[in-house]
């Protein structure tokens, strides 16, 4: 049983959380953030050392005085040291956020790891009582309980963090749910650790670091708000506190002003404080603690236009380098891709996941996920170099003359828009025509792609429709503009088995009766047996082979090619394609 | 929908009953000293006991609140206890001028927080500092104090606009206007520093949705992504900002109407708690109650707006 607690989460060790508080410090933020509330923490304790006058004693000739003589910042309306108070002040203030963010955190800490952990009743009492308070207006809750609660402004703080604890609940309930079903946790289960243990010992430990965050958050909250409550009144009128001070500042506003800027700058600069510093903390948490930056020095993209592409070449690309931004520069995802589609013919781009092929297609039509570039290579389309057009020509080519068809069919369907409206505003921009006449053309584009309904599909949302249905509207989509080029990416790879059939059938009836030229990106030889002319083999950023799909097939010549093509047949024959796996891999 | 809308009222009024039971108890459980402070230190002990007795306050605690529930239903919240007003006709006069101030706050917070967040979302760099500065400030400043702060500037030593006081819209709706302008200024602040955060992150996130790409691929334009698909998909969480922030904004309006001197829901709060007139307090907590309950229910139906899949 205690091997199995060798099982662990992933627990931070004392030199890591050592490690930790160290990199949050050595951030310029969260250091500027941890001395200035580490000064006015210092400050309020040691107020009474501190203070140079009693924050109680009035000197009638000192009422609404300037700064200097004893009083280092003036004197209040009644002749009280503002300095002294202001220092005093901080006291209160730090325990009445002391004792709102312990009350919140720990019923909402409670609430939410059982509510997560045991689900289901538990989590739905739970969450109404929480979306109940939240829908209070807390100050207008702490003013109507004033009489019940007394003068104290401790327990109003108190209630108030009754009033907090949903944020801390949520959050907790929401961590829970994510790790409670977590390998470690399971194996701390099976091993018979008691549920209050892997609470504590385990999920308690992997919600620590937001609920410092919100600690830090509510914290900063409740020391607004206990200075609201005190600028109206409430509370003690014979300590000093932030409120109270700008309570009678504000009585003396237009014979002393600048009385009221001190609290007001001591409020802000903590509660300022402690955002930064939660925000640190938040950095340090997401980033690993090496902020991630663009790389400087942009490499400038080559694009020579390289004569001699045959005239029926559609499609030319050559030496094409795609990358991300990384921690250390860029990271190349493609590199140095060179293939060619002639008009009406099918390419197939085969490769397993993450060897560049999706990062290609999307290269070819110009929609890289945010942050990727073409570093180098052009890429030639009937003619027009890509590299060298202006985003607004080479959206012009989209929808028009260069098409796609996607992966996840139900992603790719806009949720809030009726499926009839995604298809009618393209061809309204694209070509220009009325919505009675696009809507006519679409209806008779869903018919085209077999939709045994095509009114109903129409207006019907997208989460009303199948996957299978999905991928025909969005190929009847990408087909709406008769384009010269389709790219499917995986378009099959989402669906059932039985429908894959079918949409492949669709794309390949559509290629012949368009006349397109269609790059097919799969993983699938199966899929390239069924429809494609020729093939480029893809591995790691780079293309290892490219022949007709017969000659491919017959006689493969890389070794790789050999190795997907193994682990797709089946029966004797395969046995003689493939290559010592092991050795393949290091090679 | 209807089914789901209907289970939103349910919950709503679920709410209001425990609500009210729970502050009633609160409230008028805590009544003790009340007789004694209307009638002051010197009144005898007959005679807080004739108030006592006149005021209901010497019957069980469940007999008033079945008493309270009673005419409350029929709209009648009981005589104040130091205004010679119902509580009911004190609310009347008092919740629009808050509503009008709190509203008039949401809308420009949803305009400038939606301004500023678009922006920050497709531009990043400077727009995207200027976001994170406005929001530490506006998290950090109480919002009394800026509104000191725009008092002492614009009212004490500029004299543009009016200190305190309210003027009312029909009396002269643009004076109504310019009283108006510094404590919504005052109040908003802090919404449009969480909001535009929220709406940032809402179309930042709809924007790396994959029907982002198809729509693109298809040739719809980058501003048909962005304000019909991108906008529309970020609607909802949106629009839960502001319903949260709406509800924040009648809690800092109590103070807000302190400093200007306005006279609504707010000022009249304050002034109840530290007297302890309780049956105002009680009908302060419903009447909002219910108007939060209300606002929630306009969220939830424009949340069925822009997410289809609510509907169902």
């Amino acid at each position: 049983m205690s091997d199995i607690k060798t099982v662990q989460a992933p627990i931070h060790a004392a030199s890591q959380r050592r490690h930790f508080v160290r990199s949050v410090l050595t951030n310029p933020t969260g250091l500027l953030a941890s001395v200035a509330l580490l000064i006015v923490i210092t400050a309020a304790v040691f107020a009474p050392l501190l203070a140079p006058n009693e924050p109680s004693t009035v000197q009638i000739f000192k009422v609404n005085a300037p700064a200097g003589d004893g009083y280092l910042l003036g004197g209040d309306g009644s002749g009280r040291d503002i300095w002294s108070r202001l220092l005093h002040g901080g006291r209160n203030t730090f325990l009445g956020a002391l004792i709102t963010i312990f009350i919140a955190a720990s019923i909402g800490v409670t609430a939410g790891l059982f509510a997560g952990f045991y689900g289901r009743k538990l989590d739905l009492v739970a969450r109404w009582i929480s979306d109940g308070i939240m829908a209070l207006p807390a100050l207008i809750v702490l003013l109507a309980f004033y009489q019940a609660l007394g003068a104290s402004i401790y327990l109003s703080m108190a209630v108030f963090g009754v009033m907090l604890s949903p944020g801390f609940f949520r959050l907790t309930r929401n961590l829970v749910n994510g790790v409670k079903n977590e390998l470690y946790i399971d194996a701390a289960r099976v091993s018979g650790l008691s549920d209050l243990r892997i609470i504590t010992k385990h999920i308690l430990l992997s919600v620590r670091a937001p609920v410092v965050i919100q600690t830090s958050i509510v914290a900063g909250i409740a020391i607004v708000v206990q200075s609201g409550l005190e600028f109206l009144g409430l509370g003690d009128p014979s300590t000093p506190t932030w409120g109270g001070m700008l309570q009678d500042a504000f009585a003396n506003i237009y014979v002393s002003p600048q009385a009221i800027l001190w609290p007001g700058l001591a409020i802000t600069a903590t509660v300022a404080s402690l955002v930064l510093l939660a925000n640190a903390i938040r950095d340090r948490m997401q980033q690993g603690g090496v902020p991630v930056r663009m790389p400087k020095v942009l490499p400038l993209t080559v694009s020579d236009t390289l004569p001699g592409a045959a005239p029926d070449v559609l499609l030319d690309v050559r030496d094409l380098v795609v990358a991300y931004p990384a921690n250390d520069g860029w990271r190349e995802v493609v590199k140095g891709v060179s293939l060619s589609l002639k008009r009406g013919e099918v390419l197939g781009l085969v490769g397993e996941s993450g060897s560049g092929k999706s990062q290609t297609a999307f290269a070819i039509l110009g929609l890289l996920s945010p942050g990727g570039r073409v570093l180098s290579g052009s890429i030639q389309f009937d003619g027009i170099d890509l590299g060298k057009s202006s985003e607004d020509e080479v959206r012009s080519l989209r929808g028009r003359r260069i098409a796609y068809v996607p992966q996840e069919p139900m992603a790719n369907l806009d949720p809030a828009f009726r499926i009839g409206f995604q298809l009618v505003e393209p061809m309204m921009t694209v070509l220009g025509i009325s919505r009675a006449e696009a809507t006519r053309r679409a209806l008779k584009l869903l018919a085209r792609v077999k939709l045994p309904d095509p009114e109903r599909v129409f207006r019907a949302y997208p989460h009303e429709i199948s996957g299978g249905m999905a991928q025909r509207v969005l190929i009847a989509g990408a087909v709406a503009c008769s384009p010269d080029l389709l790219i499917a990416d995986e378009p099959t790879t989402a669906l059932d088995v039985t429908v894959q059939a079918e949409v492949l059938d669709l794309l390949r009836d559509l290629q012949k009766e368009f006349n397109m030229a269609v790059m097919l990106v799969t993983h699938n030889f199966g899929v390239v047996a069924d429809s494609c002319d020729r093939v480029a083999v893809m591995k790691d950023g780079r293309i290892v082979e490219t022949n007709t799909a017969t000659e491919l097939f017959a006689a493969p010549a890389h070794d790789y090619t050999r190795m997907l093509l193994g682990s797709v047949l089946e029966g004797g024959e395969t046995r003689t394609y493939r290559p010592p796996m092991t050795e393949e891999r290091r090679a | 929908m209807i089914r789901y809308l209907l289970k939103r009222v349910a919950s709503g009024l679920a709410l209001l009953c425990v609500v009210s039971a729970l502050t009633f108890m609160m409230v008028f459980g805590a009544t003790e000293n009340v007789a004694r402070n209307i009638l002051g230190e010197n009144a005898t002990a007959d005679q807080v006991k004739a108030l006592n007795s006149r005021l209901g306050l010497d019957r069980p605690l469940p007999v008033q609140f079945g008493d309270w529930v009673s005419h409350a239903v029929r709209g009648d919240l009981g005589p104040s206890w130091t205004m010679s007003e119902s509580v009911t006709s004190a609310l009347a006069s008092r919740l629009p001028v808050t509503l009008s101030m709190v509203t008039i706050a949401v809308a420009m917070m949803a305009l400038v927080s939606a301004m500023l967040g678009i922006t920050a979302a497709v531009r990043g760099g400077w727009a995207d500092r200027a976001i994170q500065i406005v929001s530490i400030a506006g998290f950090a400043m109480p919002n009394f104090w800026l509104g000191l702060l725009l008092v002492l500037t614009f009212s004490v030593k500029l004299g543009w606009l009016p200190a305190t006081g309210y003027v009312s819209f029909s009396a002269s709706p643009s004076s109504w206007a310019a009283s108006l302008v510094l404590p919504v200024t005052a109040l908003v602040l802090s919404g449009i520093a969480s909001a535009s955060q929220q709406v940032r992150g809402a179309v930042i996130d709809a924007l790396r949705q994959d029907y982002v790409r198809t729509l693109r691929a298809r040739g719809v334009s980058p501003r048909s992504v962005l304000y019909r698909h991108a906008l529309r998909n970020a609607m909802p969480a949106a629009l839960t900002v502001l319903s949260v922030q709406f509800i924040a904004l009648l809690g800092g309006a109590a103070v807000i109407e302190r400093v200007f001197a306005i006279p609504g829901m707010g000022s009249l709060t304050v002034s109840a708690a530290l007297i302890g007139d309780v049956p105002v307090l009680m009908g302060v907590v419903v009447t909002l109650i219910i108007v939060v309950v209300l606002v929630n229910i306009l969220v939830d139906i424009l949340n069925a707006w822009a997410n289809p899949k609510v509907r169902m």
